[in-house]
């Protein structure tokens, strides 16, 4: 019986094929990608704001919400926050990705690297929480400020309207901390291993020319480490976008994508408008992912 | 300018604001998850002081006991099992389409099996709860598994796709010629050839399953999974020594497996487990 089925099964590569590839494809077609149409069919209705009930109705109504001064406010706000946030990576990144790809002997480099992978591997809603505890305003900081006799310093970087709150949990800067904190491994690995195909003949060859180490890092090894950066950015870009977990623990009220479409799916039942918003992000990915790629950033990663 | 060649080092020298650059991202790294640690064991009950006033064990069988956290914890279990299993099944599946047979669409199945991890949480999660509230379909165990499974499917995948292309091809064939038929094949000679590969997938799919939130968030309705409990907890604390160990807990529930999973990986040289 088996062999029977074995045997026909063998003669029809094609029907292996199908028996092999349906269930994977059937599986992704109807739950993903049927899911990703059926947000675009629901951007495309709205809310009754009497019934509470969402009409089934063609209409560009809720994407023209998109433009009112709040939500505008809402997607500038997060635009600028996830730049922020990759630039913070980057900043931090680069040594240590640098000290990786070029400086650390093979044992040291295979402990960086699961030193860097682990965090990525460790579950996020903790990782989250641990900032919870560095915040506080009993915790690891105030007191280290205090140590310092700099707690002058943090209570007056704390009054100052746009950056600061009631305590670093309940701020700007807290949600920015948090932010780079998770995704900075995100960033370290692709400068890593952009870094890492920089052919040493050329450092060679640029102080060989006269060069000094400042004008060989500007000049030789910035430009070929941008293909990496641009790599990295993408995570640390997308991945900022969409979050809300970061922003409704740390943020004080105002409002990122992440929580504002969380919002309007949940509590006010707006399905409509949570999927217009997160078109948001898809499409600046979009724009995103086609500029890295014209800057080489895939090859990198 | 020339620096001493050394057997160490690869032959560059490092100005002291890259080492201490170098040592403070690392440390920027693991001071938190270090903090974790230290918490699980605090006295202080209503804060999260540090120091902390005391140390203390009696935390730890309390939130063991905790019928709150032990019913997210069975849920997250149950859900994640279910999930790894659909993951294996797919996975495998399409990793072997792939690595056997040339069609047209190739690529195409590839890059959409790695996109649910590689577009943000939240469009995974609207987009499922769109589709929930178009069929209007109940939220149930159901639909919180399928939309883990979706995105736990890539890593068994690349897991075994990677090993596939590894081992050689003419097995199977000596296997077939030797009088096996597709099953007998399937059990004696690939099996035992990719089971590392399906059991480093697994587990990664398992860790990555037990402590999402992002998607589970617009899936799971009003049931709590073990990450959704902490985050209401982060939210409006009510428990916050119980927390903190369940937040030690699940660090020690997803490192472990990841590092044995990366164990398996390496020993199969198979560096694609790593990556996310």
């Amino acid at each position: 019986m088996f062999q029977r089925i074995s045997t026909y099964l063998y003669l029809r590569p094609r029907l292996s094929l199908a028996l092999l590839l349906l269930p994977p494809l059937v599986w992704f077609l109807v739950v993903y990608i049927g899911s990703l149409l059926s947000m675009l069919v629901n951007s495309f209705f709205y809310l009754d704001g009497f019934t509470g009930q969402v009409v089934r109705q063609f209409t560009l109504d809720t994407y023209a919400k998109l433009f009112i001064p709040t939500n505008v406010q809402i997607l500038s706000r997060t635009l600028f926050m996830a730049l922020a946030v990759t630039l913070g990576c980057i900043v931090l990144a680069f040594p240590l990705s640098y000290y990786m790809a070029r400086i650390a002997s093979p044992r040291m480099k295979t402990f960086l690297y699961l030193a860097v992978t682990l965090p990525l591997w460790s579950s996020y809603v903790v990782r989250v929480y641990s900032w919870k505890l560095i915040l506080a305003q009993e915790g690891i900081i105030s007191w280290f400020a205090r140590l310092l006799h700099l707690d002058g310093v943090l209570n007056w970087y704390l009054s100052s309207p746009l950056l600061g709150g009631p305590s670093l949990g309940i701020s700007l800067t807290g949600v920015f901390l948090v932010f780079v904190y998770i995704w900075l491994p995100y960033m370290i690995l692709p400068i890593q291993t952009a870094l890492e195909r920089v052919p040493k003949s050329l450092i060679e060859a640029s102080s060989d020319l006269g060069a000094s180490p400042a004008q060989t890092f500007r000049n030789v090894i910035l430009p070929l480490a941008f293909p990496g950066v641009v790599a990295g950015s993408i995570f640390t870009f997308s991945l900022t976008l969409g979050d809300f977990i970061v922003p409704s623990l740390f943020g004080n009220s105002s409002f990122f994508i992440g929580k504002a479409v969380l919002t309007y799916q949940g509590t006010s039942g707006n399905i409509p408008l949570a999927a217009a918003f997160t078109m948001g992000p898809i499409v600046i990915m979009i724009v995103y992912l086609l500029i890295a790629r014209r800057l080489g950033a895939f090859d990198a990663l | 300018m020339r620096s001493k060649p050394s057997a160490q080092s690869s032959g560059e020298h490092a100005p002291w604001w890259l080492k201490l650059g170098a040592v403070g991202a690392l440390l920027f790294l693991h001071i938190p998850l270090a903090l974790i640690f230290l918490y699980a064991f605090t006295t202080d009950e209503s804060g999260y002081t540090f120091p902390p006033p005391g140390l203390t064990l009696k935390w730890i069988p309390r939130a063991l006991a905790n019928p709150d956290m032990q019913a997210a914890l069975l849920l997250t279990v149950k859900v994640a099992a279910v999930a790894t299993v659909a993951a294996l099944i797919l996975g495998t599946l399409a990793a072997a389409a792939v690595y056997r047979y040339d069609f047209f669409g190739k690529e195409t199945v590839s890059f959409m099996l790695i996109l649910p991890l590689a577009l943000p949480g939240i469009v995974t999660g609207i987009a499922i709860r769109s589709a929930i509230s178009l069929l209007d379909i109940p939220f149930s165990f159901w639909t919180i598994v399928i939309g883990h499974a979706t995105f736990c499917v890539v890593v068994v995948y690349n897991n075994v796709l990677a090993r596939f292309r590894r081992s050689s091809g003419s097995m199977v064939e000596a296997s077939m010629d030797l009088g096996a038929n597709s099953f007998q094949t399937f059990r004696y000679v690939i099996f035992p050839n990719i089971g590392t590969a399906l059991l480093a997938g697994g587990i990664l799919a398992f860790s990555l399953s037990f402590d999402e939130v992002i998607v589970t968030t617009f899936t799971a309705g009003l049931q709590q999974t073990l990450p959704i409990w902490i985050f209401s907890q982060m939210l409006k604390p009510r428990n916050r020594p119980i927390t903190n160990v369940t937040a030690m807990l699940v660090v020690v529930i997803t490192a472990i497996p990841i590092l044995i999973a990366q164990r398996i990986s390496a020993r199969g040289s198979d560096s694609e487990g790593a990556t996310k």
